[in-house]
């Protein structure tokens, strides 16, 4: 069934774009290792399909010859490598994206790599795809990578799957090769929640059962792959589930127009239905759906639309406009599949960015309950999850959500974790269950608050956060502080690293994930010291940037001041008070920072005291006169102002 | 109800990308060509944002040897439908008077092109720009993410790129870091044209073919649009039946002979055409990756 379209398109034009317009689309995954033919099989369909200019194919031509590994025959697999990197070193490192299309459909192709990268590139290709077309050398059989493929793949929720046995005219065509193969497959996948799984025998370099049935494989009665790409359906019923539209953008030019932009998740939506939104729990009904000049009859799954609502209910980008029968959950506590795809690995506790596709919120994993070994399906324990690895974790988020579990909705069900200091995307996640109903967890309306208790002792609470290096001199300068502070008449508590280790976070050491929780325990009870009125006084190396903004985040503006007790480390060293450097150098104290854990310096600390050219007092006195010109040291002036 | 089509599918997934930008971007812009693909990406803003005007203006960077035809058609669209339309031309390469006739089209492009898209953007800090471009014009931009990531510099790191997943964009930038945006990157070439073909999208003439003055230079027609373009000895304009598949600098665009006076005919004649759309762009006829080494560059 090659596709020949040309004599249409010379006779009928009109006809032709008349049918083309009536397409539909589909997206699927072609995943593979190194040399299992994937290249060439996507270079088969474009070729095919007629979808290569004659200038695209003689630059093949060319590039074949020098480099080609199909002899005198044009090497399809040039036609779709990309980046000059990737072309020099004959591989595939990133997520490309291929089309084509044929009378019925239109295709876009993502086209994977095997090896390095394999999880976060997977990951990224199969979260749009409804289809992975996974391959396999006929020579070698099921393998690990195998395995991997078709766990990313039910990880990411697609469906259907093409277990594609490539290269079988180099085992003959033969139908045990095929067999076996096919067995091993669906016993391994019967765990993989697959709704369908076809097996081809195929050869993408001689085109057979490619886009039409060879006579090589008689005992084969199944479909080509382009045949099955063209029919089979993957709607999987998404326009009867129920209805979702995520507030994207309110579109508000005159205060006669007022209506709710987004792209519908699920489910369908008509002038008339009633609708919820949540949060707010709202209710109306559909007056007008509007795209662009248009009023349309009905809005459905993937349609971007905005929706005139009956009556002037408030709803707001991040909101879900639901089925009033079937309204989402919300939650700010979820257990969450995620896959790690940066260098700096997935720290506990530590902040960062939540997205979905319409809401960006603070989120951290609380507990990471374990990471699962794609390649076996095994869960192992971990309390970090490194580049390219999956696991299984409960995140907590500073607000609470609308969500789907993402195994009913792949668009209300996702999220990506962006990194606050880089603004690099981390990782992807995918939502399993609320841990709670936040909405039945109510913050207690307290009668007495912080400047109550503050007043009360007549002072103004704060938190003075001195970081730096180990021997800096931190503990020296917090106490002499402290002192003078006590002798003024104010009321406050020193939390010294040290101490603080011996008792509240005695379960604790040294690796990254549990210094980013020592700081998350120590800010969270800094801030309570500070809501019981006093004046807390933290000293702590707390190493890394990010964890103190979060320390900072968490104070009202002003009441948080950052004090680097800046000391070089050769002189923090040659100090050694505690002679700890000595046998950090001996190697008989790991990750200790400075030596072999890394010390992220203020940028923009409210003081610096450099400790080589001022003394312990003399920086007391600083630190002191600096809080009297903020004010600090007076009683709150204004009852309940501030 | 019969399923949505893939221009259905097309044209959604590019309306949520542009109001993913306007929720979520500061100050963004769009970048008009003047050419098909732009008039697409106008056309689903414009549906995207209905009944609000455009949440965010147009920017054509002018090398001020565009066909006089598209400028026309550009002023009078921008009236037409009220939009904001800012033109940006490098004022110190008009200075020096910088042509692709007297420096050649790749010093031309760079300084009149690429240098002053650059100024442009930094001199409105806008931190996020939609381009046009599609992943199936060349083999290097079918990596690009649809959120392309450029630092300060402008400089595209292609082993750099955040991943994407799903239809969740990260639009997060530091100060005067920005991002390119491609709403169209999933649609074809032929796509493009169907849409326009289906929504009866307006496109400047110069697409459909016309008699035109043209001289032939080294197998590429070029029209002699005005008369800064120097004859060389005993070259004489000719009028010839041509239309263009691109537009840019008229002095790099080469035109095709063709019979080609309806949309229709245009698409029919790209169908059976046997050479890929970039082919006429003289600024691609180098090595195999050079696009790859442009966009490193800032080029879009």
């Amino acid at each position: 069934m090659t596709y020949t379209p040309d004599a249409q398109i010379a006779d009928d034009i009109l006809g032709y774009l008349d049918t083309h317009e009536n397409k539909t689309l589909l997206r699927f995954l072609t995943c593979g290792s190194v040399d299992d033919g994937k290249s060439t099989l996507i270079g088969r369909l474009l070729y095919d399909t007629k979808m290569i200019y004659e200038d695209q194919l003689a630059a093949v031509e060319r590039d074949s010859k020098r480099v080609g590994t199909t002899g005198d025959a044009p090497d399809l697999a040039l036609l779709v490598d990309g980046l000059a990197a990737e072309r020099e070193q004959g591989i595939t490192i990133d997520v490309a994206y291929r089309f084509f299309s044929t009378e019925k459909r239109k295709f876009i192709v993502a086209d994977t790599p095997g090896h390095e990268q394999y999880t976060r590139n997977m990951a990224t290709g199969a979260s749009t795809a409804d289809v992975a077309i996974i391959l396999i050398d006929a020579r070698y059989g099921i393998q690990t990578q195998t395995r991997r493929h078709a766990y990313i793949a039910s990880l990411l929720g697609i469906r259907h799957v093409v277990v594609a046995v490539n290269k079988m005219d180099l085992v003959d065509w033969s139908e045990d090769v095929f067999d076996r193969i096919e067995i091993g497959f669906r016993k391994f996948a019967g765990v993989l929640d697959f709704a369908d799984i076809v097996c081809i025998p195929m050869s993408a370099l001689t085109g057979d059962n490619v886009t039409e049935a060879g006579d090589t494989t008689p005992w084969y009665d199944g479909p080509a792959l382009l045949d099955y790409l063209e029919t089979v359906d993957v709607a999987d019923r998404g326009d009867e589930r129920p209805f979702r539209l995520p507030v994207q953008w309110v579109n508000r030019p005159d205060l006669n127009f007022r209506g709710f932009a987004g792209t519908v998740a699920s489910g369908r939506i008509a002038p008339g239905d009633e609708i919820i939104s949540i949060p707010s729990g709202k209710r109306s009904h559909v007056k007008r759906i509007v795209l662009g000049d248009d009023d349309l009859d009905e809005a459905r799954q993937h349609q971007a639309v905005t929706l005139v609502l009956a009556d002037e209910i408030d709803s707001s980008r991040g909101d879900l406009i639901c089925d009033v029968a079937n309204p989402a959950e919300q939650s700010d506590q979820f257990q969450a599949r995620l896959i790690w795809m940066a260098e700096a690995p997935l720290l506990p506790g530590r902040q960062y960015r939540l997205k979905t596709g319409n809401r960006t919120v603070g989120a951290s994993v609380s507990t990471l309950k374990h990471k699962v070994d794609v390649n076996d399906f095994s869960q192992k324990p971990a309390k970090v999850l490194e580049l390219n690895e999956v696991g299984v974790g409960n995140i907590s988020l500073s607000a609470a959500i609308a969500f789907d579990p993402y195994k009913d909705n792949r668009r209300t069900g996702s999220f990506v974790l962006i990194d606050r200091q880089t603004n690099e995307t981390v990782g992807a996640g995918m939502l399993d269950f609320s841990l709670r109903r936040a909405a039945n967890v109510v913050w207690q309306d307290l009668k007495i608050g912080r400047m109550e208790r503050a007043d009360l002792k007549n002072q103004q609470p704060a938190v003075l956060w001195f970081t730096g290096l180990s021997g800096s001199g931190k503990s020296t300068i917090a106490n002499l502080v402290e002192q003078r502070l006590y002798d003024l008449g104010r009321h406050t508590v020193i939390l010294d690293g040290d101490n603080v280790r011996h008792g509240l976070n005695k379960d604790l050491g040294f690796t990254d994930a549990d210094r980013v929780e020592n700081i998350r325990r120590v800010s969270e009870t800094a801030k309570l010291m500070a809501d019981a009125g006093l004046i807390a006084l933290v000293s702590f190396i707390s190493p890394f940037r990010s964890e103190r903004q979060i320390a900072r985040a968490m104070m009202p503006e002003g009441e948080f001041i950052e004090i680097h007790v800046d000391t070089p480390l050769a002189v923090a060293e040659a100090r050694d008070v505690k002679g700890l450097y000595a046998k950090a150098r001996a190697g008989e104290i790991k990750n200790f920072t400075g030596i072999d854990s890394a010390y992220e310096p203020p940028v923009d600390p409210e003081i610096r005291v450099n400790t080589v050219e001022t003394s312990a007092e003399e920086a007391a006195e600083r630190i002191v006169a600096y809080l009297d010109a903020r004010g600090l040291l007076e009683g709150p002036s204004f009852h309940g102002g501030l | 109800m019969t399923s949505l089509t893939h221009l259905d599918r097309l044209e959604a997934e590019s309306i949520h990308i542009m109001r993913e930008v306007a929720a979520t971007c500061e100050n963004p812009v769009m970048l008009y060509s003047v050419g098909k693909d732009s008039a697409v990406m106008l056309h689903l803003a414009l549906k995207a944002f209905a009944p609000s005007r455009l949440p965010f203006p147009l920017m054509h960077v002018d090398t001020g040897w565009k066909f006089r035809e598209m400028i026309e058609y550009r002023d009078a669209l921008a009236e037409r439908l009220g939009l904001e339309l800012i033109v940006w031309q490098n004022q110190q390469g008009l200075k020096d008077g910088v042509g692709p006739f007297t420096h050649g089209s790749a010093v031309h492009t760079d300084i009149m092109k690429t240098q002053a898209l650059k100024q442009g953007l930094d001199h409105h800090g806008f931190d996020a720009a939609f381009g046009g471009a599609r992943r199936d014009e060349e083999k290097s931009r079918a990596k690009e993410r649809v959120f392309s990531f450029r630092s300060a510099q402008h400089r595209w790191d292609p082993k750099n790129q955040r991943p994407e997943l799903w239809n969740i964009y990260n639009t997060q930038v530091a100060k005067g870091e920005s991002m390119r945006v491609f709403p169209l990157s999933n649609w074809t070439e032929l796509d493009i044209w169907q849409y326009i073909y289906k929504e009866e999208i307006p496109l400047p003439g110069l697409y459909l073919a016309a008699a035109r003055p043209v001289v032939e230079r080294d197998g590429t027609l070029i029209m002699v649009d005005d008369d800064r373009m120097p004859l060389e000895d005993g070259e004489v304009p000719e009028q010839r039946m041509v239309r263009f598949r691109t537009l840019g600098c008229y002095p790099l665009t080469g035109a095709v002979e063709s019979e080609a006076t309806t949309l229709p005919e245009v698409i029919q004649e790209m169908l059976l055409t046997t050479s890929s759309e970039r082919q006429g762009r003289v600024i691609d006829s180098d090595a195999g990756a050079s696009m790859e080494a442009k966009k490193q560059e800032g080029y879009f």
